[in-house]
């Protein structure tokens, strides 16, 4: 499909594109700047790159992010998978469109009510029945893994959906039980969705800042609630260079994403 | 799969709600059982429960003590009775007060807007993805989506770099000649509009992708050898086909934009009012949590609301 494309066209696409990389440029290129003022050049160096390693409170707070992330994402995975399985394969049950509903609701809902409403609930259970007993790792983990569930549920259901159940079936007329069809069976084939499922949960979790800033208790920082209050102090040079380190692992994990799909497609020509 | 129960058999009376369940609760195994409830359980907890829960406290009355509001249940312990004391306080200063009524139009308004160049950036980046060869069409879909795995906070910090008083733009145009006193564009309503276009990007780009590249493109060469001219063409068959993605679109970016936080509080000024931050103020700064509950409460039912039910009878679906 080349045709149809007017001068029109590209250029604006184009600007979109530029739009979308020029900050982020910049900002690479201003985290190898000596200079501490960010819009002047001093000539290149790595200094900040040194100072944001030696900065022990980043650290901290990124140590804990991945740790929250990664349990967020695992959690996420385990009931996303469930929840997206039981709407496509489960057939009719009461509650279903309710769950349907519940399942996408985060997906549009504004963070500032899902925060506000998760650390009202935490407060009133410890009320209630005493737990959790302040707020910390377990109440971040818990409403991350909420929000990160509707995604992977998502992807998983319209993965299930879009492959048809003949190879179920199949296993199913050579007596497979439930437990050994879905281990054997449905869970390889909706493999590729649940690891893209893991890996948006991830990096939702590591993003988010609104949700964590409501429900984290004293002491308990993420990277996004220390940045942002780094952010609004003034200028931190070191946040450039952390920020390039972001941006250079995920385009190495998205380079290798693409390599893998064009090695598959010379394998599989279709 | 072994469907469950298929209940109105032709000629025979549906079993009517209560009788209907039970019947249905009894043949689900329990393997069954416990696979549905494990998901609903969770989400019935932690995602539907909360908004009982605001509700509740958004009719409380704000009290110096922890937590900072009344109970609604008042125990008399001489006359062993319960009252409910239900405020509804907070629901009519919010009406009263112009403040938060202008705070709501003017988060539609700024939602709306960006939602408008939103689209605007992205339809001729998703028309050119939909039809470029499949191997560019990789590499251009990963271009959009690369930034959406990146920090959204660290790109909005980008943002502030470009827009300062001392920023690149500035100096780039100061020294064009082109400008010769700085603009002033962080902290106001520009900048704000500029954070939300360029933070929620790809998920304009995303289903409007999906919904050209579904389009049979024989329609626009059969317009065009009927002699319809190119903006005929696109208004009258390209963009109508390109409707269910427009609309997916502008509600994953509206949406969350109307409650939108951290773009304001980084890149709008001071005079830059949403919702979202309002909330955001009445609980961290001014701790009156009935108060921001109510906020949240109303946003909930007016905003939001009814735009989900929207969402899930049309096609906006077929976004994810």
């Amino acid at each position: 499909m080349q045709q149809r494309k007017s001068l029109f066209l590209n250029t604006s696409a184009t600007l979109g594109f530029i739009f979308l990389y020029a900050p982020i440029i910049a900002l690479i290129v201003y985290s190898f700047n000596k200079s501490k003022l960010v819009t002047v050049w001093g000539g290149w160096s790595l200094k900040w790159y040194s100072a944001l390693f030696n900065n022990e409170q980043i650290m901290t707070a990124a140590w804990l992010s991945l740790k929250v992330a990664f349990i967020s994402a695992s959690v996420a995975v385990v009931l996303g998978t469930l929840a997206g399985f039981v709407l496509s394969r489960m057939g009719r049950f009461p509650g279903k469109l309710v769950l349907s509903g519940w399942i996408t609701a985060p997906l549009v809902m504004p963070e500032v009510i899902t925060g506000l409403s998760l650390l009202l609930l935490f407060v009133a259970m410890e009320g209630a029945f005493g737990w959790p007993s302040g707020r910390g790792i377990g109440t971040i983990i818990i409403a991350h893994s909420t929000f990160c569930l509707a995604y992977v549920a998502v992807i998983v259901q319209s993965r299930l959906s879009a492959m048809d159940e003949s190879l179920e079936e199949a296993a199913m007329d050579l007596g497979a039980k439930p437990f050994s069809l879905f281990f054997l069976v449905t869970l390889p084939l909706i493999s590729p969705a649940i690891i893209s499922g893991w890996l948006l949960s991830f990096t939702l979790s590591l993003d988010d800042l609104v949700i964590a800033s409501f429900v984290s208790g004293p002491g308990n920082s993420t990277l996004p609630m220390v940045i942002f209050s780094k952010v609004r102090l003034g200028v931190t040079p070191e946040v450039n260079a952390l920020a390039t380190i972001m941006i250079g692992i995920v385009a190495l994990g998205v380079v290798g994403a693409i390599w893998q799909m064009r090695r598959q497609n010379k394998m599989l020509p279709d | 799969m072994n469907a469950p129960v298929s209940l109105n058999i032709p000629g025979q009376k549906p079993v009517s709600g209560l009788g209907r369940l039970i019947y249905t609760l009894r043949h689900l195994s329990i393997g069954r059982w416990t696979v549905i409830s494990l998901p609903s359980l969770w989400l019935a907890v932690f995602f539907f429960v909360p908004f009982l829960v605001v509700f509740k406290i958004s009719l409380a009355e704000p009290t110096i003590s922890i937590p900072p509001y009344s109970s609604l249940l008042e125990w008399d312990p001489e006359e062993s009775f319960a009252t409910l004391k239900l405020n509804l306080g907070n629901y009519i200063y919010l009406f009263e007060d112009t403040f938060y009524l202008e705070a709501y139009l003017s988060s539609i308004r700024i939602a709306a807007v960006s939602t408008f160049f939103t689209l605007l950036v992205a339809f001729p980046m998703a028309y050119l993805i939909a039809r470029s060869k499949s191997t560019t069409r990789i590499l251009l879909l990963s271009l959009v989506i690369l930034p959406f795995w990146t920090s959204f906070l660290l790109r909005v910090y980008a943002w502030m770099g470009f827009l300062k008083k001392n920023g690149l733009i500035n100096e780039f145009l100061l020294s064009f000649g082109i400008i010769d006193q700085p603009l002033t564009m962080l902290q106001t309503d520009f900048a704000v509009y500029i954070g939300i276009v360029y933070t929620y990007l790809p998920f304009m780009v995303l289903p409007l992708y999906t919904a050209l590249e579904k389009m049979d493109i024989t329609l626009l060469e059969a317009a065009e050898d009927l002699g319809g001219r190119p903006m005929q063409n696109f208004f009258l068959i390209t963009l109508p086909l390109a409707i269910p993605g427009i609309i997916a679109g502008c509600l994953l970016v509206f949406i969350p934009a109307v409650g939108e936080y951290v773009i304001p509080a980084l890149l709008g000024g001071s005079d830059t009012l949403m919702i979202g931050k309002v909330l955001w103020d009445e609980f961290f700064l001014n701790r009156d949590w009935p108060m921001a509950s109510a906020v949240a409460t109303v946003m909930l039912i007016v905003l939001v609301l009814p735009i989900m039910l929207i969402r899930n009878t049309n096609s906006g679906k077929e976004a994810f």
